[in-house]
Order: structure tokens, then C-alpha cells, then sequence
């Protein structure tokens, strides 16, 4: 099963399912990631923690624990 | 829709709502001429500000909401913006969207359209789209959306004339019925029925939405609106209960309502986006990529941005010499005058001696030495904002305040506390999770703020900066402060794990970051505005809270009781706390007499020492240095001093801004407290050393 996390660098991939429940998955939503959304792993921080991802023409941060959540088709 | 036949005298609401992050703020300003502050991350506008403008006979007045991405409340900003909208029944809705993120913003624009009709839709920042190839067809976005749209570049104040003319259109006629998204025929077959039930206003899809997807927060809010709980009203729950059973038999369940409802939203968003955008070429951030990424790098991130920390305090200490040698020299020359025209005049002597000797003196040295390191710092630290630079610093460091069990947002609101604590509280409110909102609030005074800068320069460059060359003096002074506020976030970090673990358990919350794009700020703008708003506040500040202090002092000075002044009672009395804290009861007093405003410490530290002399002229920096050791002053008293001046109470502003915030007295005291605890502690613990060795 591959997850956010595990997408490269520059990689553009398409989310497939969102494994949240309640107010974290409404937020997600509401940046628009649902499935068949296509994210783009940007960079990465200083400690590797959170990544910067391409959504939707803006640039959102998300942290690794939250991206093995978000399972990619 | 409400009926919009309004009175000539009525004034016209406009509420005015966006995203975070798309220059909602420099479009309130541009409306309403009101020099308000915005930077470039998102959360920045925090409350909901008002304006007025005047267009043709009508008057417009303009509530600048919070950035929301939704209307579904996650965070305390996004149900006040909600809840305007939905219950105050504004005349108009201008929502602002980034013209280079159109399709993301749309996902808003769908929700407000679901609440009223009569909008706008104000694409901003057109030319940054322009610049990077985006092509937006608005005649057409107009026609799907069925609402006004207009192109602006609110900096360079360009469309705001349309916009005007639209609001002003739009405030005085019913609107049409605009786009309206329609989800799966289940969902609309029952929001007809709910509809049916709901006769408490005519917003009644909206509503009949929201209270079948079963939004707590929304429903709460209208029955405190009505008065009476809306779920106990047996004609509605009846009509819900039947509605909620026949999308389970037909395999929606209850939970799954909302979320189905959100994916629709942003489904349309991106078939209208890709209606109407035409890109010129994918990789219109290239730039902003390859600056993030030396930014963020894992070599040079954390580096680059302790040197830009530095560049700026180094401009800060430099650049305020030459003002403060002119402001010296000037109150020197003036002093002499005005002690003359009390001479001719008859002044009774004590009179005089209080005015040249308490009030002239300090409030000279205030302005001269306080003010030229506010009014630099102010601005660069405004240019910094501006430029979006904030958030990379979030990013780089969420690591390290996740290990403290708060997030990269406390990072936030911890930079906004270098310009002002009392903003730094205040913006805590972009923080979602209350418990993590406390401890950014608790601990927001651990870094220095504009008004303790001053002191923390003046301090370490008599005294430290003192055993280097002349040419290092500057840099030696800026790297001590430099330290200093690393402490503080040091401390930061610390207490607020120490906190986690005990008074507010819990671990750290969800966090996603936007990263808006790098804007290019309008420098010469920016810094005008900065230095004259921020010369303006001090100088007012010197005169309000400066002056009637200087009064005091200088009565309890020269009032005696027995054989010694009040002063010098009040001094006495603190001295051997002060001693056990490496510094003296003077500059204690001065502490706690300085809780209006951290800038009056100093002065009021060094009127004391001075009471008892008739020292005509303003004291420069040397001479103060002669002062402070007269009066017992060493090296260690000068590290002690700055480090409780870093770590003591909040200054007033910041505590009321505290109660204000968390209206919890409990809370305030412990934002009180804390900091002073911890500070008289270090200061002990530095005594202790330095008496060791």
C-alpha cells in the first residue's frame, strides 16, 4: 500500500483513499485533498519531519505521520 | 434573501471574506485608507476589524473577516468569520481570492455562495498571475457563478474603483440566484424535505444542509441565536430522524453526509477552475521552489535564517546610533532653553528641579535612546513579514516543537512576539487545539519584545561590548542580544514541554502549513509607513507613560521620611532580593514600576540613581556607563539584568491582552507568574556562578 510518505521527490501522484476520521480529514478536505487529487512532493525540512507538497497550484506542509495516512493510488 | 430596500441613511455591511494568505487586508485597507498591518502567512488578521469608505450617497461599512479556507469551524477564526456571515446577514460578501490559486479558493467562494447571493468575487493579485503566466477568463467565471467578478491588484491599489462601484451596485439590488452546487439526488431529495420543516429563516437550504450533515458548532449557534435548542424542536428532529433512514437504507450514512457534501464542493471547484484558467507553462514557481528549497535545506536552513536574525538586529544597533547621538545632542541644546524660560518665568525652584531633573531628563533619554532601535526594528522585522518568510521558519522548526508538544504555529506566533507580545497573544488564535493556544499565549513573553530591545542593547553594549575593539562594538552588542533571544527560545521550548506534562496535558495536535508564494513587498511603502507609525506610538508612549512616572519617582525621591527619601526606602527594602538575583533594588523597582512599558526600565533605573545629583544634561550611552558602575554595576549585574529583563512579567498590554484572550484569571496569573519565576530563578543561579568563580 503506498502512502504520501512514500512518494519521491518531484514525483506527482494520485491520492486513492483518506485514512482520517472528524475535524483532520475535514481539514484535509477543505485543501482540497480527496481522492484523485494529485500531489507533488516538493521539498522536504531540515529534519525530514514535514514535507511541502504541491496541491493544487498552493504549497501545503503536512507532516510525516499525517501523510502515511493518505494512501495514494 | 433579505429585502435590500435600505433608508438613504442606512449604513451599508460589507463583509469581506477569503482564504488566509490572498491580501484580504491590503483590500480593506485600500477600501477604507485605514493603514492597518498585514503579513504574509496565513492567520494574520485575527479579529474582525471595521472601516468605512463612502461611494457616491452611500456609506459603506466593511468587517475584514479571518482567512478561512471553509465554512465548517476547525479553528476559533474560522467560526468567527462563519458565524458573521451566517447571522449578521451582511448587505454584501466580497470574497477575496488569490488570482494564482483560483481552483482552491473556489471551494470557499461555492460555500458563501450557498449562504447569500448577493457577492462578489474579487480576484487579487492579477498581476502576480499575469507575472507567472495565469490566464483567468473572469467574463466567463462571472456567467457560471452568476456574481460580479472583478480583477484587482490591491497593492498597487489597481481595480479598487471597480470593486467599489460593484459593492456599491450589488448593496442596492436583489441579486439573481447564483451557482448553487448540487449534490447527488438523495442528498438534494433531502434537503427539500428538511427545507420544508424549517421556518426560522429563509436561508432554509443552507440550513437544511447544515442540519443534516449535522455540523455541531452551527447548530449551537443558532440556537443561541433563537434562544431555544433546534434539535428539542419535534417537527424538525422528526423530519431529520426520516430523512437520516432513508439515506442509510440507500447506503449513506449519517457520519458520511459531510464529508460527501465537502468532496462534491471541491469536485465543482476543479471542473470550474478548469473551465476558466489557462496556464501558460507548469512551472511558473521555479523561483520560489529553488528559494524554498536552499531555505529549508537541511545544511543551510536553520543557518540562513540565524544569519538573517543577525543582519537585522546588526542594522537595528548600527543604524541607531547616528539618530540617538542627534536626539542627544538636540535635547541637550533644547534642555538649556527651557531651563532658561522656567528661570525667567519665576518657576518656583522644586517645580523646576522636577521638570528639567524627573520629567525632561527621562523622557529625553527615553526618546533618544529607546526610539531609534524600535523605529529600525519595527520595519525590517515588517519586512520580513511581508515577504512570507514566516512560515519557512515554522516549517524548519516544527520539528523541534513537536518534541515539545505544541506545533509549528506556536513558531508563529513566537516571531510575531519579537515585534509586540500583546500581537504575538492575540495571534495565537490561528492555533486550533485550546491547550496548545494556552501554552503560546503562557509563553509568548519569553522572547524579547521591540520594547525590550533597547534596553538588552544598551545594556550589552556598555557592558560587554566594552572589552572588545571599537570596530567589534556593534557586532559584539548584536550577538549578545542574538543570544539572549536564543534563550528565550530556549525556554520557550522547555517550559512548554514542562507544561505538557503537567498543568495542560496532551500531546501535539494535527498541523498543516501553507506556504504562500514569496510576494515582493513594497519596501519604501513599508518602511515609511512602519518608522512613522511606530516614532508616532513611542513618542506618545514616552510622553502618556514616561512622564507621570518620571513625576512619581522623582516625588518619592525627594520626599523623606526620617532620614531617607521614600525612594530610598522602597530601594532598601528591595535590595537583598535583588542582590540574591545578581542585580540591586534599584533596578528591581525599576522592573516592577516599568510594567506599563518595557522600554522605561532603564530610564527609570537610571533616574533613580541619579535623583540625588542635579545633572543638567541627558546622559549619552558613555556616560551612563559611568553611572552604572558608580553605582555598583559589574558585569555580572549587566548579564542578570538582561536576563530577567528577557524573562520577567508581561508588560500590561500584554497582560490584559492575556485576559482578554483566555478570560481566565487563573491563566493570567500564571502567565504572570511564570516568566518571573523562572527569570528570578536564572538570575540566581548566574549570581551563583559568578560568585563561585
Amino acid at each position: 500500500m503506498k502512502t504520501l510518505a512514500d512518494i519521491r521527490i518531484n514525483d506527482i501522484s494520485a491520492v486513492k483513499n483518506l485514512n482520517f476520521t472528524g475535524s483532520k480529514k475535514r481539514r484535509l478536505i477543505d485543501l482540497g485533498i480527496i481522492p484523485g487529487t494529485k500531489i507533488q512532493p516538493v521539498f522536504k525540512s531540515p529534519s525530514g519531519n514535514l514535507t511541502a507538497y504541491s496541491i493544487r497550484k498552493s504549497i501545503i506542509a503536512i507532516r510525516c505521520e499525517d501523510a502515511k495516512n493518505i494512501i495514494m493510488s | 434573501m433579505k429585502q435590500k430596500k435600505k433608508h438613504k441613511n442606512e449604513e451599508i455591511t460589507v463583509a469581506l471574506s477569503g482564504n488566509p494568505n490572498v491580501g484580504k487586508s491590503t483590500v480593506f485597507n485600500a477600501l477604507t485608507h485605514l493603514k492597518q498591518h498585514t503579513g504574509n502567512w496565513s492567520g494574520k488578521t485575527v479579529e474582525t476589524k471595521g472601516g468605512r469608505f463612502t461611494f457616491k450617497d452611500k456609506s459603506f461599512y466593511i468587517v475584514d473577516l479571518p482567512g478561512t479556507y471553509s465554512l465548517l469551524s476547525d479553528s476559533k477564526e474560522e467560526e468567527i468569520a462563519r458565524n458573521f456571515l451566517c447571522f449578521e446577514n451582511p448587505d454584501t460578501t466580497v470574497i477575496v481570492a488569490d488570482a494564482t490559486c483560483l481552483e482552491r479558493n473556489l471551494n470557499l467562494v461555492l460555500q458563501i455562495l450557498e449562504i447569500t447571493d448577493n457577492a462578489i468575487l474579487c480576484l487579487n493579485l492579477i498581476d502576480e498571475a499575469t507575472k507567472k503566466g495565469i490566464k483567468i477568463d473572469d467574463k466567463k467565471l462571472s456567467e457560471i457563478l452568476n456574481i460580479p467578478v472583478v480583477l484587482t491588484s490591491a497593492l498597487n491599489k489597481s481595480g479598487i474603483d471597480n470593486l467599489k462601484k460593484e459593492i456599491y451596485k450589488t448593496s442596492l439590488k436583489n441579486n439573481e440566484k447564483t451557482y448553487k452546487v448540487k449534490y447527488n439526488e438523495l442528498i438534494e431529495n433531502a434537503i427539500s424535505s428538511v427545507e420544508g420543516a424549517i421556518n426560522f429563516t429563509e436561508n432554509k437550504r443552507f440550513f437544511a444542509l447544515k442540519l443534516l450533515d449535522g455540523e455541531k458548532s452551527i447548530i449551537n449557534s443558532v440556537s443561541n441565536k433563537l434562544g431555544f435548542d433546534i434539535l428539542e424542536s419535534e417537527n424538525i428532529m422528526q423530519v431529520l430522524s426520516k430523512e437520516w433512514n432513508d439515506l442509510e437504507k440507500n447506503g449513506i450514512k449519517k457520519s458520511e453526509i459531510c464529508e460527501i457534501c465537502a468532496k462534491k464542493i471541491i469536485k465543482d471547484a476543479e471542473r470550474i477552475a478548469t473551465d476558466v484558467i489557462t496556464v501558460k507553462s507548469e512551472n511558473y514557481n521555479e523561483r520560489d521552489k529553488k528559494i524554498d528549497k536552499i531555505l529549508t535545506s537541511k545544511k543551510f536552513g536553520i543557518p540562513i535564517m540565524l544569519f538573517m536574525l543577525t543582519i537585522i538586529l546588526y542594522i537595528t544597533v548600527k543604524g541607531a546610533n547616528y539618530p540617538s547621538n542627534l536626539l542627544f545632542n538636540f535635547f541637550d541644546f533644547l534642555g538649556i532653553y527651557i531651563d532658561k524660560f522656567l528661570k525667567i518665568i519665576h518657576t518656583p525652584r522644586i517645580l523646576n528641579d522636577m521638570l528639567i531633573n524627573g520629567v525632561y531628563r527621562t523622557v529625553s533619554w527615553v526618546i533618544a535612546v529607546m526610539l531609534p532601535p524600535m523605529a529600525i526594528f519595527f520595519p525590517l522585522f515588517t519586512l520580513f513579514e511581508d515577504l512570507g518568510v514566516l512560515p519557512r521558519i515554522a516549517f524548519n522548526l516544527d520539528n523541534v516543537f513537536k518534541k515539545a508538544s505544541t506545533c509549528g504555529k506556536q513558531c508563529l506566533t513566537m516571531c510575531m512576539g519579537l515585534g509586540c507580545n500583546s500581537v504575538g497573544v492575540m495571534g495565537a488564535r490561528i492555533i486550533n487545539s485550546p491547550r496548545e493556544r494556552l501554552i503560546a499565549i503562557i509563553t509568548n513573553s519569553f522572547v524579547p519584545c521591540n520594547g525590550k530591545f533597547p534596553t538588552l542593547i544598551a545594556i550589552s553594549s556598555i557592558f560587554i561590548a566594552s572589552f572588545f575593539a571599537p570596530k567589534m562594538q556593534s557586532i559584539v552588542s548584536c550577538i549578545s542580544v542574538l543570544f539572549i533571544i536564543l534563550l528565550g527560545v530556549f525556554v520557550t521550548l522547555i517550559v512548554s514541554k514542562i507544561l505538557s506534562k503537567t498543568l495542560l496535558k496532551g500531546e501535539s495536535s494535527h498541523f498543516f502549513l501553507e506556504l504562500p508564494p514569496y510576494r515582493k513587498p513594497k519596501v519604501f511603502d513599508i518602511i515609511y509607513r512602519s518608522v512613522f507609525d511606530r516614532t508616532l506610538f513611542v513618542l506618545s508612549r514616552a510622553c502618556m507613560i514616561t512622564a507621570p512616572c518620571a513625576v512619581i519617582i522623582w516625588i518619592f525621591a525627594n520626599t523623606t521620611i526620617g532620614s531617607t527619601s521614600v525612594l530610598g526606602y522602597l530601594c532598601n527594602f528591595l535590595n537583598p532580593i535583588g542582590t540574591i538575583m545578581g542585580i540591586d533594588g534599584v533596578i528591581l523597582l525599576a522592573f516592577i514600576l516599568g510594567i506599563p512599558a518595557n522600554e522605561i526600565v532603564l530610564p527609570i533605573a537610571l533616574m533613580c540613581y541619579l535623583s540625588s545629583s542635579s545633572l543638567l544634561e541627558v546622559p549619552s550611552l558613555s556616560e551612563m556607563s559611568k553611572i552604572l558602575i558608580a553605582n555598583g554595576w559589574t558585569v555580572k549585574t549587566a548579564i542578570c539584568t538582561m536576563v530577567f529583563s528577557l524573562l520577567h512579567f508581561p508588560c500590561s498590554t500584554t497582560l490584559l491582552t492575556i485576559y482578554k484572550e483566555t478570560k481566565s484569571l487563573k491563566w493570567t496569573f500564571v502567565s504572570f507568574i511564570l516568566p518571573t519565576v523562572i527569570g528570578f530563578t536564572l538570575c540566581t543561579l548566574i549570581n551563583l556562578i559568578f560568585c563561585i568563580f
